[in-house]
C-alpha cells in the first residue's frame, strides 16, 4: 500500500510538474510570439546601432507618444558596420517577421532594397519626412531612383586640426588646405597624421573620398549587375589617391600604428603629443570632452582642436568628403508595415534629429535641426558640417559594395605597400570577384 | 552487429554455443538469448538518440554539399543556378584559399609541435611533484586552459597592440621591439602572437593528456631500467615515452583538429588581414561576410575533408588508439 500511494504520489507530483512546465512553456509562447502586450498593444522591433542611447529614448519617446498605438522595442546590432549588414541581410533574407524597423548604413541600402527585402516608404511618409532633407542623406536613401529609406541623421569627415601645431606650420586654417599641405605641415612638425589604415570601412571610406575629391570614381556605373561593373580606379584620380596613401604609409605620417588604426586609434594618437591633423567624423568632439572629464586628455588639448572642410586633392577643386549616417528602413516581411512607418515618421522629426545630434553627437540629415540653438551651442562646427554635408560624396551604391569595399580594404593595406599599381590591380581584382573569378 | 546471427533467418543455428555455420553472414560470436535480448534493449534506449544525432550531424553537412553545387548569393536568391563542381574549382585554383591552407597547416604544426614539448615538460613536473603540491600544481597549470579562448584572445590582443599595449615596454631590451613596433602590421609577428598565444591557452590540455599517459607507464619498467644503468635519456627515449605512444598520438590528434580549425584568436586580433587568414576564416567571411553560401559552402567542405583527412591519417597511418584499449601500441 505504502509504495503504491508513494507511487501514486510520485505520479501525481509528476504530473503537476509536467502541467506546470507546459504552462510554462505555453505562456512563453503566448507571450514572446503574440507581438502584442495584454492590451492588444502591437510591438515594433527597431534593430539600432550602438549609439549613447539616443535611439532608445527616441523609441521611448515615440512610444509615449503613439497613444497605445504601438510599442516600439529596439534591439541592438554589432558594433562596426559590416557585422551589421551581415545580420541584418541574414534575418531579411530569413523571412524574419519582427524587422519592423532598421537603422541601415547607407552603402549597404542597394544590397537589401534589390532582392525586395525593403518596404517602399508611402508617398505621404516620404513627403513629411523628407521636405528639408539635405541632399546627400537624401540621395543615399534612394536605389533605382525610388525612395526605400528614410534618413535619419548624415554624417561626414572634417579635418581636425590641433590650432598650435597648424599655427607652427604657418597654416592659415581659415582657406582651404591640401593633402600636401598637411603632409608636409606633419612632416616638419614631426607629428603625425590621424588616417585610418586598417584593413576595414574605413579604408574604403578614405580611398573614395580621395578618389571622389581629384574628380574620380570607384565605380563608373553602380547600378549594373555583376559582370558589367566598370571599375574607374585605373585612372589619373586613382593613382592621385595612391601617390597621398602610399606617401604616408611609407613615410611614417601616419603614425607606426597606421596599418592597424581605425577611427578610434586615430583619435587616441591625435589626442597625444603627437597629434597635428585628422581626417575623423564629428564624434571625437564630444568624445574628447568626455574624455577630458574624465581625466584622460588635459583639458589643453580640447582647447587646441580645430576644424576645417576635408582636405583638397588639388587646390583649385573643392573636396569630396565621406559620407555616412543612418538611414531608417522598413522589412517587407514585417507584419506592421503601416505602424512602422508611422513610428519612422515620428522618429526623423527634424526635432527629434536636433536632441540626438545634442546628446550622442550624429548630425542631423534635416537642415532645420542645423538651426536649434541646443545644436549650435553644443557643436560650435554645426556650419562646417552642414557645408561639409553638402560637399559630401557617397561611397559607390552597389548591391556589391561588399565586394568593392573589402576589395579596396586587402589591396590598399597596409598604407606602405600601395604604389601607382595599385588601383590598377584593385580594379583587375574587383572585376574578377565580381564575375565570381576569384575569391575575397 | 551485422555479424550477429539473425535468429529469424532460415537454416541459422541460434543455439548458444553451437558453432556458427560457415559463411559471411554466420562469422563472428554467437550470443546467448540473454545477451541477445541485451543489445536488443540496448539499440531501443541508445537508438533513438543515435538516430537524432545522425541527423543533427548529418543534416548540416548534406545540406553544404548541396549548396556547394550553387552559385548562390543570399541577397539575391533569384540568381540562384546550379554549377556542379565550379566553386570548388573556383576555390581549389585561387591563392587566397593556397596562401590561407597554409597558414593554417603552419600553425597547425607550430603550435602542436611546440605544445608537446611544452606539455610534456609540465607533465614530468606534475608527475614529480610532491603529493602535497600536486593538486595546486594541476590546478594552475589548467587556469589557462581555463580562460574562455576569446576573452583569452582579447587580453593578448590588448597587451600586444600598439596603442594599448604593454609587452613593448617590458620587451624593449630585445633587439627590434620598441615602442613603435606594431605586431599587428605585417604577418609574421602577427602570426607569432596568434600561436603564442593559443599555445598559452592549449599547453595545458596536452600536459593533462600526456600526465595520465605518464601515470600508466609501470614504475617497476622505469626502476629496472635505472637498475640496468640506463641514463634519464635512455629511460624516458627507450622506456617512458614507447610506453606513452597512444597518450601522445590521442593528444597530437586532438590538438592538430583543434588548431587546423583555429578561429577566434585570429578573428579577435587580426581579423585575418595582412596575411593571418585561415580556412576557419576563410568560410567565415565566404558564406557570412559576403553571403556566397554557395562559394562559402565549398570552403566548409574542403575545410571538412581537411579535418577528416587529418583524423585517417592518425588513426591509420599513426595508429592511434582513440579507444585505449591498447591496441594501439
Amino acid at each position: 500500500m505504502t509504495t503504491t500511494s508513494h507511487a501514486q504520489q510520485a505520479r501525481g507530483r509528476g504530473r503537476r510538474g509536467t502541467a506546470a512546465a507546459l504552462g510554462a512553456v505555453g505562456a512563453l509562447v503566448l507571450t514572446g510570439c503574440g507581438g502584442a502586450d495584454a492590451g492588444g498593444t502591437p510591438t515594433l522591433t527597431w534593430y539600432i546601432n550602438p549609439d549613447a542611447g539616443g535611439q532608445a529614448e527616441l523609441a521611448q519617446q515615440c512610444t509615449e507618444q503613439s497613444g497605445g498605438r504601438y510599442r516600439i522595442e529596439t534591439s541592438l546590432l554589432p558594433r562596426d558596420a559590416a557585422s551589421q549588414r551581415e545580420q541584418l541581410a541574414r534575418r531579411l533574407a530569413a523571412g524574419d517577421s519582427s524587422m519592423d524597423i532598421m537603422s541601415l548604413d547607407p552603402p549597404f541600402i542597394p544590397e537589401l532594397a534589390e532582392p525586395g527585402f525593403l518596404a517602399a516608404p508611402p508617398q505621404e511618409v516620404v513627403d513629411a519626412t523628407t521636405q528639408d532633407v539635405l541632399d546627400g542623406p537624401l540621395e543615399g536613401a534612394r536605389w533605382n531612383d525610388e525612395l526605400v529609406t528614410i534618413p535619419f541623421w548624415a554624417n561626414t569627415q572634417l579635418l581636425w586640426y590641433r590650432e598650435s601645431v597648424a599655427e607652427a606650420a604657418g597654416l592659415d586654417m581659415d582657406r582651404p588646405v591640401t593633402w600636401q599641405q598637411i603632409m608636409d605641415a606633419a612632416r616638419r612638425q614631426d607629428k603625425y597624421l590621424g588616417v585610418q589604415g586598417t584593413q576595414g570601412e574605413s579604408m574604403t571610406v578614405w580611398v573614395n573620398g580621395l578618389v571622389k575629391s581629384a574628380g574620380g570614381e570607384i565605380i563608373e556605373n553602380p547600378e549594373a549587375p555583376a559582370d558589367e561593373i566598370s571599375v574607374g580606379l585605373d585612372s589619373e584620380a586613382g593613382r592621385q589617391a595612391a601617390e597621398i596613401v602610399g606617401t604616408i604609409g611609407r613615410d611614417g605620417l601616419g603614425g607606426p600604428g597606421l596599418p592597424t588604426s581605425d577611427e578610434n586609434a586615430s583619435m587616441i594618437q591625435f589626442q597625444s603629443e603627437q597629434g597635428s591633423f585628422m581626417v575623423n567624423w564629428p564624434f571625437i568632439y564630444a568624445a574628447t570632452a568626455a574624455a577630458v572629464e574624465d581625466g584622460t586628455v588635459e583639458a589643453s588639448v580640447y582647447e587646441d582642436i580645430g576644424w576645417a572642410l576635408w582636405p583638397r586633392v588639388d587646390a583649385d577643386t573643392p573636396s569630396a568628403p565621406p559620407l555616412g549616417g543612418i538611414n531608417l528602413g522598413v522589412g517587407a516581411t514585417s507584419e506592421h508595415q503601416d505602424l512602422a512607418w508611422e513610428a519612422v515618421e515620428c522618429i526623423v522629426q527634424p526635432e527629434n534629429q536636433a536632441h540626438y545630434f545634442v546628446t550622442n553627437g550624429n548630425p542631423a540629415a534635416s537642415e532645420a535641426a542645423y538651426e536649434d540653438p541646443e545644436v549650435r551651442e553644443a557643436y560650435p562646427m554645426y556650419a562646417t558640417i552642414r557645408e561639409s554635408l553638402d560637399q559630401a560624396a557617397p561611397r559607390p551604391q552597389t548591391p556589391f559594395y561588399n565586394e568593392v569595399s573589402t576589395a579596396i580594404q586587402q589591396e590598399w593595406t597596409p598604407p606602405a605597400s600601395v604604389t601607382e599599381s595599385t588601383p590598377r590591380n584593385t580594379a583587375e581584382f574587383i572585376e574578377a570577384v565580381l564575375r565570381g573569378d576569384r575569391l575575397l | 552487429m551485422s555479424t550477429v546471427a539473425n535468429p529469424n533467418a532460415p537454416g541459422t543455428e541460434t543455439t548458444a554455443g553451437q558453432r556458427p555455420p560457415s559463411g559471411r553472414r554466420s562469422a563472428g560470436p554467437v550470443l546467448s538469448d540473454r545477451a541477445r535480448s541485451e543489445r536488443k534493449l540496448g539499440w531501443m534506449l541508445a537508438g533513438p538518440a543515435f538516430v537524432i544525432m545522425l541527423l543533427v550531424t548529418m543534416y548540416p553537412i548534406l545540406q553544404a554539399l548541396y549548396d556547394s553545387m550553387f552559385s548562390f548569393r543570399l541577397t539575391a536568391p533569384d540568381e540562384k543556378s546550379f554549377v556542379f563542381l565550379g566553386n570548388y574549382a573556383t576555390v581549389l585554383t585561387d591563392p587566397v584559399f593556397l596562401r590561407d591552407l597554409w597558414v593554417t597547416v603552419l600553425i597547425t604544426i607550430i603550435t602542436v609541435l611546440v605544445e608537446l614539448v611544452l606539455g610534456f615538460a609540465l607533465a614530468l613536473v606534475m608527475n614529480n611533484a610532491i603529493r602535497n603540491t600536486r593538486g595546486l600544481l594541476r590546478t594552475a597549470i589548467l587556469v589557462p586552459y581555463g580562460i574562455i579562448t576569446v576573452v583569452s584572445a582579447f587580453a593578448w590582443f590588448y597587451a600586444f597592440d600598439i596603442t594599448t599595449g604593454y609587452v613593448n615596454n617590458w620587451f624593449s631590451w630585445v633587439p627590434g621591439i620598441g615602442p613603435d613596433f606594431n605586431w599587428f602590421s605585417s604577418q609574421w609577428p602577427a602570426l607569432f602572437v596568434i600561436m603564442a598565444s593559443e599555445i598559452w591557452k592549449t599547453t595545458p590540455f596536452i600536459s593533462l593528456l600526456l600526465l595520465s599517459g605518464l601515470a600508466q607507464v609501470p614504475s617497476e619498467y622505469t626502476e629496472a631500467a635505472k637498475v640496468d644503468g640506463a641514463t634519464w635519456w635512455q629511460r624516458m627515449s627507450r622506456v617512458i615515452l614507447p610506453n606513452m605512444k597512444a597518450a601522445i598520438m590521442v593528444a597530437v590528434v586532438f590538438r592538430a583538429l583543434d588548431a587546423f580549425r583555429i578561429f577566434d584568436n585570429i578573428f579577435i586580433m587580426t581579423q585575418g588581414q595582412y596575411g593571418t587568414e585561415t580556412l576557419s576564416l576563410l568560410a567565415y567571411r565566404t558564406s557570412i561576410g559576403r553571403l556566397e553560401i554557395g562559394l562559402g559552402s565549398a570552403v566548409s567542405v574542403i575545410l571538412f575533408v581537411c579535418v577528416l583527412l587529418i583524423a585517417f591519417i592518425a588513426i591509420k597511418v599513426f595508429k592511434v588508439d582513440l579507444a585505449g584499449s591498447g591496441k594501439g601500441r
